[in-house]
């Protein structure tokens, strides 16, 4: 009857971290100390804001997920390691062998598209063999390829400086490069769910919708050419580009997470592949959680979005067609939830709702840009 | 609910409308598209701009008013759950729970509180007991509840928002449009005599309007833009443009367009200063200055006018200036001459793939001829020669309506990358006088040892009446002639001579023309047999040109004119207002999981009854539940 209390008292974040954390923040601190030491003639005040900000997002992000942490500092490295051997001239991309083959932003970026593939193949082989080794493979595939894409986005930063100083931007402005990114968070979405309830099953799945956006960049790259750096168009420079997309895409993610998770319920829910998949009750929950993330996210962005048109178009909203169906999509979850909170509704045709939410999603996403004109220039196929 | 769903419905369904079918066209573009029926049609349902018409302003206005009344409805039940502790339960309804379980313990009632106390406390519980007249004593506990809040704040968040909305919409226009108060202006007069009918006073709350200002000009009135009008804003001060600016890439896509604006206002001591540019406005008296897109300003323009049916071998000279108007020619084939739009830069993609990198061709002119039944062609003009496939071209395109892309004459330049040659050549093919010499050239070429002179004539009179032919209309006059005096099996063949000798005569036309300008004559290969056929074909494409009149671009003056957009909108902060309460709602609503706990401890101590509920049953709720049962049971043991 003596027991101690705090035996019952859940730990708060600053109790639990230890030293290795501690060295994780120093060493992101560093970074961004030394970032800005270097980079502070490029960078207004909000943009020096971010960087600190960032700092402090990523070190709370990587206590949380330790897992995340490593990927965060194995980027800083293996993108720093690439800048050094480029010595400021972008021709040596193609000259320096681990560039050319292995870390160039190009050639990474073609490893994270190959990763995808072959983390997919091995999920879905794991899952019919229900191999425990197989699926852990899949899953480090998977980080791998986050890390490949990562470094060839943070390259590609440094490598748009090199085309010119005026070129230089972070690359999530045009529709190459948010593919990429849609990729990455995509697949740390689902990482993170797939440490959360410790189930594998789900990652083929997941990285079909990942593997759609591979295929795409694939296309875009070799019909289209569009891995070329571009300059920005003057309504793109801005440090609210830098906020508004992230969050953008962090809605879109999970919003796809949810829908194949939906897919998954509803094979499960026909008794197919029913032993080998979660419960129902588990991808039921996994696909509310995701579409509560990615509706949070995806509320933020819209109102990030509306700050800055307010101060590049003149007006917070105008109807803009990709504003339009920001709209479309935030009302569709927002019913969504309200069935789920009000109506205390569940089952398959949640699933129906969040798969085909996906479409509403990938038009606003996609289609606008392919068949809609509006004042969003940066994307046209 | 029902109704709040269906509006947002209707609400979403009109959104798509508006995205699909383009908003705010010229109303000509929607006729040509529809046609008059489903033009009218479409404009009485307002689908040219939906998202001001009255319907959708009642739509919205419905959705404030129905979530405002679902506020009012739940908060009163939501602030009650967010306060209470309901520690009124009794043990038969802690039976009816679906999470509750029954421990044993063997202490003390006091020390068996004490713990359970601290337990909760320990988990983030607040908690009240309650004291039953048997003994018993009930603990109430509750943790999560601001989750309550997010609800309230949510849904306060969507009226504040939509509230802002409405205060920057268009809605007391609205109003006023329909009391006859106001009305839009259609015509395209001269601003100052737009009737105050059709004005906007400086007192206008909200408003969205847009200025152009070439440089060096100044204004106090901006337009609002409804439907196929416009209304007249006034502005409490007046801008200035001092200078216009677009910088560009290395590569020539734009980089920034930025103007050097002045605002003068009696009741400022001194004009205010300022570079507006995309992303960075200005703003003065509550009202937004944005750089919003650009036009020419007037620019002045010297060209040289060729009349290409003429054999005249010099150009004529032709002053103007952008949106000014001249005249060409006279008599009843008078033309009046509209000039449209200048472009300094023109970033084009010219690789036949399409793959290539876009670059800057330089400037052109957009003009219009009007003739005297007020029938119009537009011509668009470069003036510098662009590459295609490796060759230099000058590009005169026309088009007789804007539906229409434009039709390019493609002009092959000479040695000195000029016109000049061409026109040279064009003038000798034109000129009759001239045949003679060209038959005779090519006889001496193409049959050098014929002595017979009946063979020659022969010949020299098919050139000539070839050329006759040629002159009066290029390839298809000739093919119209082959119609006529060919029997149908034998018109291919025909036609092949007939063009391998137009070539010839026009190679030594070309020639004829070099040497009347004391210039060397073509030597005979692939290259200049390509300049002379690019040239008969611009010469046979010229009688499509829809103008004797070929206006070369000569010089310009450049003067922009920069457009501007004013904006004053008074919700803007309620709007965000509303955004960080919604963003605080959905949070709360989301992350914060309400749970409430109940411990029923008999009055011996010997029994406490543990029951837990939340308003989510979710897996996180049931893992909580057995991690709690299992701490008790081990506590309480
Ligand atoms: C303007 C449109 C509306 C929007 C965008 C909206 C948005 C939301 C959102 C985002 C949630 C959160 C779901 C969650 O808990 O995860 C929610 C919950 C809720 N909404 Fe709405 N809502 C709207 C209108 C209404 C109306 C008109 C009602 C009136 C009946 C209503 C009643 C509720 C209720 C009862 C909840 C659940 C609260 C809870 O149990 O925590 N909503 N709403």
């Amino acid at each position: 009857m003596n027991t101690n209390m705090l035996d019952y008292q859940s730990k708060s974040l600053l109790q639990r971290l230890n030293w290795q954390d501690w060295l994780y923040a120093i060493i992101l601190v560093a970074g961004s100390i030394f970032a800005y030491t270097k980079y502070a003639k490029y960078m207004d005040i909000y943009e020096t804001g971010f960087l600190f900000g960032a700092m402090v997002l990523f070190s709370y992000l990587g206590w949380q997920w330790k897992s995340l942490g490593k990927l965060v500092l194995g980027v800083g490295l293996v993108s720093l390691f690439s800048i050094s051997l480029y010595h400021g001239d972008q021709a040596r991309a193609t000259q320096v062998f681990l560039l050319k083959f292995l870390i160039s932003s190009q050639s990474a970026i073609m490893w994270m598209n190959v990763l995808f593939v072959l983390a997919m193949t091995t999920y879905w082989f794991a899952l019919y063999k229900r191999s425990v080794f197989a699926g852990s493979v899949a899953t480090a595939l998977t980080w791998s390829a986050a890390l490949m894409g990562f470094v060839g986005l943070m390259v590609r930063w440094y490598e748009s400086y090199l085309i010119a100083p005026d070129v230089g931007h972070i690359p999530i402005s045009n529709l190459y490069e948010v593919f990429i990114l849609f990729c990455l968070i995509t697949a740390l979405l689902y990482l993170h769910y797939e440490q959360r309830f410790n189930t594998k099953q789900l990652g083929g799945f997941v990285l079909l919708v990942v593997n759609a956006a591979v295929g795409f960049i694939l296309w875009y790259t070799f019909d289209r050419h569009a891995n070329n750096i571009q300059p920005l168009v003057p309504a793109l420079q801005s440090y609210w580009m830098k906020i508004h997309v992230p969050a953008n895409f962090v809605g879109y993610g999970s919003f796809s997470l949810a829908a194949m998770v939906a897919s998954a319920y509803l094979l499960a829910s026909k008794n197919v592949l029913v032993s080998r998949l979660p419960a129902l009750d588990v991808l039921d929950d996994l696909m509310y959680k995701a579409i509560a993330v990615g509706f949070a996210f995806f509320t933020i962005a819209t109102i990030l979005g509306a700050m800055w048109a307010a101060e590049a178009w003149g007006g917070y909203w105008s109807w803009d067609p990709k504003e339009t169906w920001a709209l479309i999509v935030w009302l569709n979850y927002a019913a969504w939830l309200h069935l789920r909170m009000v109506k205390g509704l569940r089952g398959p045709v949640l699933a129906w709702w969040a798969l085909i939410g996906l479409i509403v999603t990938t038009f606003a996403f996609l289609g606008v840009n392919m068949f809609l004109s509006g004042l969003h220039s940066y994307g046209t196929l | 609910m029902r109704f709040a769903v269906s509006l947002l419905t209707v609400l979403g369904i009109a959104s798509i409308i508006g995205t699909v079918l383009k908003q705010n066209e010229p109303y000509e573009n929607y006729i040509i598209k529809f046609g008059q029926f489903w033009f009218n049609f479409f404009e009485t349902l307002g689908l040219y701009d939906v998202y001001h018409t009255g319907w959708f302003l009642v739509i919205l206005l419905f959705l404030v008013l129905s979530t405002s009344l679902c506020i009012y409805r739940n908060s009163p039940l939501m602030i009650r759950e967010w306060r209470a502790f309901k520690e009124h339960v009794t043990e038969k309804s802690l039976n009816a729970f679906s999470h509750q379980v029954t421990f044993k313990s063997s202490a003390s009632l006091e020390n068996t509180k004490q713990q359970l106390g601290l337990f909760l406390q320990a988990k983030g519980f607040k908690y009240k007991v309650r004291k039953h007249n048997d003994g018993s004593e009930l603990i109430a506990a509750k943790a999560g509840t601001h989750q309550r809040l997010g609800y309230i704040f949510t849904h306060v968040a969507m009226v504040v928002i939509l509230f802002g909305g409405l205060l920057d919409g268009n809605l007391p226009f609205k109003v006023q449009e329909m009391l006859g108060l106001k009305r839009i202006e259609t015509l395209d007069i001269p601003e100052s005599k737009v009737p105050a009918i059709s004005r906007l006073s400086t007192s206008n709350p909200s408003f969205r309007a847009n200025m152009t200002l070439p440089e060096g000009t100044s204004d106090n009135v901006a337009f609002v833009r409804v439907r196929d009008g416009y209304l007249v804003q006034e502005l409490p001060f007046r801008v200035a443009l001092k200078d216009f600016r677009i910088e560009h890439y290395a590569t020539g896509q734009p980089k920034s367009f930025e103007s050097d604006i002045v605002i003068t206002d009696p009741e400022l001591k001194a004009p205010i200063t300022k570079t507006i540019s995309v992303n960075h406005p200005l703003t003065y008296k509550g009202i937004a200055i944005y750089q919003s897109d650009f036009q020419d300003g007037g620019t002045k323009l010297n060209f040289k006018v060729w009349n290409l049916l003429s054999t005249d071998l010099q150009p004529q000279t032709l002053n103007g200036a952008i949106f000014q108007k001249g005249s060409l020619g006279n008599g009843a084939d008078a033309l009046t001459v509209e000039y449209n739009d200048f472009r300094k830069f023109n970033i084009i993609n010219l690789s036949p793939d399409g793959r290539g990198k876009p670059h800057n061709v330089g400037p052109n002119v957009t003009y219009k001829l009007r003739d005297a039944q007020g029938q119009a062609k537009e011509y668009v003009n470069y003036m510098q020669p662009l590459q295609i496939d490796g060759k230099h071209y000058f590009l005169a395109g026309m088009r007789e309506t804007v539906q229409e892309d434009f039709r390019y004459l493609r002009i092959p330049v000479d040695d000195d990358l000029t016109l000049n040659g061409f026109m040279r050549f064009r003038a000798t093919m034109l000129d009759a006088s001239k045949y003679p010499e060209i038959a005779h050239r090519m006889a001496s070429t193409a049959i050098p040892n014929n002595k017979n002179a009946a063979v020659n004539k022969q010949f020299e009179d098919s050139v000539q009446q070839l050329m006759r032919t040629f002159a009066q209309g290029g390839y298809n006059q000739l093919a119209k002639v082959i119609e006529k005096n060919v029997p149908e099996n034998d018109r291919v063949v025909a036609a092949q001579t007939y063009i391998k000798m137009i070539h010839l005569a026009a190679f030594e036309a070309y020639n004829m023309s070099l040497v009347a300008n004391k210039k060397p004559e073509l030597v005979n290969n692939a290259d200049t047999q390509a300049l002379v056929q690019d040239s008969l074909n611009a010469f046979s494409d010229m009688f499509f040109y829809g103008t004797p009149y070929f206006l070369q671009l000569d010089q310009f003056e450049h003067k922009q004119a920069s457009g501007l957009q004013l904006t004053k909108s008074p919700g803007e902060k309620w709007v965000y207002l509303g955004s960080i309460l919604l963003v605080l709602g959905i949070f709360s609503m989301m992350y914060i999981r309400e749970r409430r706990i109940w411990l029923l401890l008999n009055p011996d101590g010997q029994q406490v009854h543990f029951a837990m509920s939340s308003n989510r049953k979710n897996l996180d709720f049931e893992q909580e539940f057995n991690l709690y049962r299992e701490q008790l049971k081990g506590l309480l043991a």
